[in-house]
């Protein structure tokens, strides 16, 4: 590094008249992009569903016309928003576990050491096999659910978080040793921050986790949400419903990646400022 | 000026491993005035950060005692700051330049207003007022060095320790940062213990330049630089007697690389 360009921000390096511009040329660009393969796909599945066996593959016109009748309308409310409402809950509920039980197990040396080789076990176990135990122990309700999105999601958080917490750097740590940073201060001015591109990474995976997990818990005797929708769609042959289903939930990951997107860019600004500096 | 601040007597650091014990730091004593800069030199891998961190407070020391003020150093003393190598290490990417400099503070019983005045005077010591909303990456490795010496000074420390603060900075920028220190030494009375490995700028800095051995390490020589205090680095650097201090810290580092000084009384 240099003493040129004191205070220069990378991100201020987009010269004017760049290959791709600014405003709003820029963003039809970007847009155009996102659209671009998902118009060729509908274009694509058009032709072939006219070309095929019509049973199981609608057009896309029958599946919008299906996706319209379905989903808006009272089974918004009785089947998407609870089932969203569940997966939220489990989800944030992984993530404030994962974070707080990985930072205390993290940080205390022999708790790690106890536990670490126990829980690649209970990883390995994929969580939808307990759904069966769960549901006998806690009934049909919701809360089972939630639980069962919960066994699933906080894997990624809570390993994740523990690998970052003791992965800290020793400069940073006598840093604060020699500055004497209180143990709070400590906590939610280096460990943490520190940890957060490991916890995001843990955070990402949690969420797809967490989307399957929804489906799958409403998959067994359930009477409302999104998989039980799209099970009883398959089991009586709607065919355009159940796509429909299919496509929603496509929408709701897509949804998902967009909050997350956005939550990540605010709070790794650093990270990635430190990256693209790295990276020249 | 006779007032001792510093104590480190017979600091002695050993560390067990698995081939046997490795022994560090044999003995190593010195006292330090307050208001003083000294400077300690020595070969490289002859322990210097090792007795850094044992003087902070980082590192327990095998044998003997570090005592500020007459009181035994255990822990880090709050009175005390310091400036690591790895200015990059040691600054938090997530917090701005202000932020960085602020955080020891908010842990002090000051006001407010109190806080916001240190920082201010501590960017502005170091000539960084214009990039306080920067986050240290957007800087250039000296001013990020910059940065840590301001948080240092924000923090009121009664003596400052830098661990080769230097020698990841390119030439040029390494002869402003000297004159930083000097600046601060002269305008503000501070007391420095600066660490180096790099004889000149040892010379250049200091009242006492005090040189270590080789590994296991003990005090060689303690010397005092008899410069004049106003130091420039056209100026001084071409002065006679700055030729003779310079090659004589030389010689005597080059008799500890090569193990040649004979430890009294060992």
């Amino acid at each position: 590094m240099s003493t040129t360009a004191p205070t220069a921000s990378p991100n201020a390096a987009t010269t004017p008249g760049a290959r791709s511009g600014r405003g709003p040329g820029r963003f039809f660009q970007s847009v155009g992009f996102a659209l671009g393969l998902p118009i060729v796909l509908v274009v694509l599945w058009g032709v072939w569903a006219t070309v095929t066996e019509p049973k199981f593959f609608p057009t896309p016109a029958e599946v919008y016309t299906a996706f319209v009748d379905t989903w808006i309308g009272p089974a918004f409310m009785e089947d998407v928003v609870p089932s969203l409402t569940r997966l939220a809950i489990g989800l944030v509920a992984s993530i404030a576990v994962g974070i707080a039980l990985g930072t205390v197990i993290g940080l205390v040396r022999w708790l790690r050491e106890f536990l670490e080789p126990s829980f690649e076990f209970f990883r390995a176990i994929p969580p939808p096999v307990m759904i069966p135990v769960i549901a006998v122990v806690l009934g049909p309700t919701g809360l089972m659910k939630v639980v069962v999105i919960m066994l699933g999601a906080v894997w990624p958080v809570l390993l994740n978080t523990i690998d970052g917490v003791r992965g800290t750097d020793s400069v940073m740590k006598d840093t604060a040793s020699a500055f004497a940073l209180t143990r709070g201060q400590r906590l939610r001015n280096l460990v943490l921050p520190a940890a957060m591109p490991r916890i995001m990474a843990g955070v990402r995976q949690a969420m797809s986790i967490a989307l399957i997990l929804m489906v799958i818990s409403e998959m067994f005797n359930a009477s409302s949400g999104l998989g039980y929708k799209i099970v009883y769609f398959q089991r009586n042959y709607l065919i355009a419903e159940m796509w429909s289903g299919i496509v929603l939930l496509g929408l709701v990951g897509v949804l998902l990646a967009v909050i997350f997107g956005f939550v990540e860019r605010r709070m790794l600004r650093w990270y990635h400022g430190v990256k693209e500096v790295e990276h020249g | 000026m006779a007032d001792t601040l510093l104590t480190v007597e017979h600091v002695k650091k050993t560390y067990n491993s698995s081939t046997g014990t490795v022994e560090a730091i044999a003995d190593i004593s010195f006292t330090m005035n307050a208001g003083e800069l000294v400077c300690i030199v020595g070969p490289s891998g002859c322990g210097k950060t090792t007795l850094l961190k044992c003087i902070a407070g980082l590192l327990r020391p095998t044998d003997g005692s570090v005592e500020l003020h007459g009181k035994r150093v255990t822990a880090p003393p709050p009175n005390m700051a310091l400036v690591f190598q790895e200015y990059g290490r040691s600054l938090y990417p997530w917090l701005t330049v202000r932020g960085n400099v602020e955080l020891p503070l908010k842990h002090k019983k000051l006001t407010r207003e109190e806080r916001r005045q240190l920082v201010d005077d501590a960017i502005e010591a170091v000539g960084l007022s214009h990039a306080d909303g920067s986050y240290p990456w957007q800087l250039s490795g000296g001013m990020q060095q910059r940065v840590a010496i301001a948080r240092a000074v924000a923090y009121q420390p009664e003596v400052l320790i830098m661990d080769e603060p230097f020698a990841a900075v390119d030439a040029q920028t390494r002869a402003d940062l000297e004159d930083l220190v000097r600046a601060l030494h002269k305008d503000r009375g501070m007391s420095i213990l600066f660490v180096t490995h790099d004889i000149d700028e040892s010379v250049y800095l200091g009242e006492r330049v005090i040189v270590l051995s080789n590994a296991p390490t003990w005090v060689q020589e303690d010397l005092a630089i008899d410069l004049d205090p106003e130091r420039d680095q056209i100026t001084t650097r071409a002065l006679p007697r700055f030729t003779e201090l310079r090659t004589h810290v030389y010689q005597q580092v080059q008799r500890a690389k090569r193990g040649q000084a004979v430890r009294p009384g060992a």
